[in-house]
């Protein structure tokens, strides 16, 4: 990432003067330490202020911690469910059952894939309409059962294709939103890179939905409103900046409920820690939710997405 | 291009137009799918239908409250007031000014209005998206007014009947918009909470955040012929996949045929549908005398309906 390069370089000089100081009597430890610090102050200014696209581009960063990453982590007794009973399983959402904290629940999130052939079976994280019918049917497994659902959003959007299309996308997106708002069990969603449209809130119409701090959330992405309003796909940090995509936006307009703090530098540079933090986020949500009847948890979340328009009045 | 009306018709107007320079424009319409003219009476008299192709001309929320609702029986309902510009966007023009010009362009609002009535003596609040006012984005507003209809809708114990068209979310109210998809299912769930009937007719066009949310959740799906209808537009498909799409793709036929919609209903057959349709789902029992205060008059279909094979085929109409 071009904002990333005054550190790297920094990081770069502090690796060599290593080098170095291994091969010889020079001491150089003085002067690493003194990089070192430099290089560690860089980054958490740029990181205290990156602005809107600068946080696309690390929402996106391709270590950032992935839906694999999270239930390798977090999850005990994992056990993934496979299949929307219609027609196919897609790879693109991944779903299950496991323990988290010491509970029960049913694990779905977007899983976007790590290297060129984990992307391809994953489809970039890119989900068809059987991705969220999956979705559904483990809803609905979890409401049974009384489970919570926890969903892991990170998704360009819903994919764009014929056979999507022919399959009936928007409807999987439309009964899923209407899932998720049925339920009466309680649901907690963190969007953990990229929250693209439809095929994001798609799994996110829950009780409770976090951001972490340097993902995003948009109904479309800086490109593509850039090359929509603007004509030109090189507005894109312009378009990112007016949309209001931040987690810090999101919280500020009302539109989520809290912000998971990252690591410094991004959760790319401490997986560990972010993957921790948004498990401690998720038990303390869920034991917030703990007790509440599960027609007050649907009517409950029925009115908080009713009050957001209002919100943004008051 | 060459065809009886434009060797006919095209002619003929340029000789009305040379013996009578005042002739207002406005008497004749262009079918916007095969371009051929159109006599302004005929167009009405056939609900701005093309009489050449068949094609179904995009029509403004006023005119479905006239051509559906029983004569005289209906209201338009005043719609929320919701803050205009909710995040100061720009783009190479100000959010706020782009919305004064549509209001200014269309004398609407926003791009969604709504109207309680009863349909052949049934009551029945219809909203009505109006893709000439931006398109038909789904912002706040829109939003808003969805959950107004839906309420008017649980309050009367009325079926709510949806007519979308729109090109998506409204992107200049970024994430605020993305939540109408919530917000509208919401209120489409009030609704069917009470056992109310949700019908929607998908019209031409209705894609993106719309079309993933309350278009379609309808409990009956209706949609009028050659409407285009889907999720992603077709240019991000085709740029996705590198491919031509396939003939008639996103087309209100398609989507019968892939089993997304119950049926194609030309325009003329809308209401005889619509009326048919209810009085199955509320009037559910013809063996049983009626309460006497339940009768309500019933309104004649309207001349042109007819009222046998009330669902035509979508094919377009004999016009050469």
């Amino acid at each position: 990432m071009d904002f990333e390069k005054p550190i790297a370089e920094l990081e770069g000089k502090v690796k060599e003067l290593r080098h170095l100081a291994t091969g010889s009597e020079l001491d150089l430890q003085e002067e690493i330490s003194k990089l070192e610090s430099r290089a560690a102050k860089l980054l958490s200014q740029t990181y205290a202020k990156l602005n809107a696209w600068q946080k696309a581009l690390v929402a996106r960063h391709p270590d950032r911690p992935h839906f694999k990453d999270y239930v390798a982590s977090l999850v005990e007794n994992w056990t993934p469910l496979a299949g929307d009973r219609a027609f196919a399983d897609d790879s693109a959402i991944q779903g299950g059952i496991g323990r988290l904290r010491g509970r029960s629940v049913v694990l779905i999130g977007h899983e976007r894939g790590h290297d060129t052939e984990s992307r391809v079976k994953h489809n970039f994280g890119m989900a068809r309409p059987e991705g969220y019918r999956k979705a559904m049917r483990l809803m609905r497994l979890a409401e049974r059962f009384g489970l919570p659902v926890v969903t892991l959003v990170d998704t360009p959007g819903a994919y764009p294709g014929v056979d999507a299309e022919a399959r009936g996308q928007a409807e999987a997106i439309a009964r899923s939103i209407e899932t998720g708002l049925d339920l009466q069990v309680p649901f907690v969603s963190v969007i953990v890179g990229e929250g693209g449209s439809g095929g994001a809130i798609a799994l996110a119409a829950a009780d409770r939905v976090l951001m972490l701090e340097h993902s995003i959330y948009s109904v479309i992405t800086p490109e593509g409103c850039a090359a929509i309003l603007w004509r030109a796909a090189d507005q894109a940090s312009e378009a990112a900046q007016a949309l209001k995509l931040t987690a810090q936006d999101l919280l500020e307009l009302r539109l989520i409920d809290a912000v998971v703090e990252e690591p410094l530098g991004g959760a790319h540079r401490g997986r560990a820690t972010t993957i921790g933090r948004v498990g401690d986020a998720i038990e303390q949500q869920l034991a917030e939710l703990d007790g509440v009847a599960g027609a007050d948890l649907r009517r409950n979340r029925r009115e908080k997405f009713i009050r957001m328009g209002q919100a943004v009045e008051a | 291009m060459s065809n009886w009306l434009t060797d006919y018709v095209r002619p003929k107007i340029r000789a009305l137009v040379s013996r009578e320079t005042a002739l207002p424009d406005d008497l004749w319409r262009q079918c916007t799918s095969c371009e051929r003219m159109i006599f302004h009476r005929d167009f009405e008299q056939a609900q701005r239908v093309c009489p050449h192709c068949g094609h179904h001309m995009r029509v403004d929320p006023k005119f479905r409250f006239e051509t559906l609702f029983d004569a005289g029986s209906w209201q338009q309902i005043e719609l929320p007031k919701v803050p205009a510009d909710p995040l100061k966007f720009r783009d190479q023009k100000r959010y706020a000014d782009r919305l004064k010009e549509a209001q200014a362009k269309t004398g609407r609002q926003d791009a969604l209005e709504a109207a309680h009535g009863k349909i052949d003596g049934m009551p029945a609040v219809i909203a009505v998206m109006n893709f000439a006012f931006m398109g038909g984005s789904m912002g706040t507003a829109v939003g808003e007014a969805f959950l107004a209809a839906a309420k008017l809708a649980v309050l009367q114990e009325a079926a709510l009947i949806v007519f979308t068209s729109s090109g998506g979310a409204r992107m200049q109210e970024g994430a605020l918009s993305l939540m109408q998809m919530a917000r509208t299912t919401v209120a489409v769930e009030m609704v069917k909470d009470k056992g109310l009937p949700y019908i929607v007719v998908l019209t031409d066009p209705t894609t993106g955040g719309v079309t993933a949310s309350f278009a379609m959740l309808g409990d009956i799906q209706l949609a009028e012929p050659g409407a285009m209808i889907g999720f992603a537009g077709a240019r991000v498909i085709e740029q996705t996949i590198r491919e031509k799409l396939p003939e008639g793709f996103q087309r209100a036929e398609y989507l019968r045929d892939h089993g997304i919609v119950d049926m194609v209903v030309h325009r003329f057959d809308l209401r005889a549908t619509l009326v048919r349709i209810l009085d199955l789902l509320l009037r559910k029992r013809r063996d049983l005398p009626e309460a006497p205060a339940a009768a309500e008059p019933a309104v004649e279909p309207p001349a042109e309906a007819p009222t046998l094979e009330l669902v035509r085929t979508s094919e377009p109409q004999p016009g050469e």
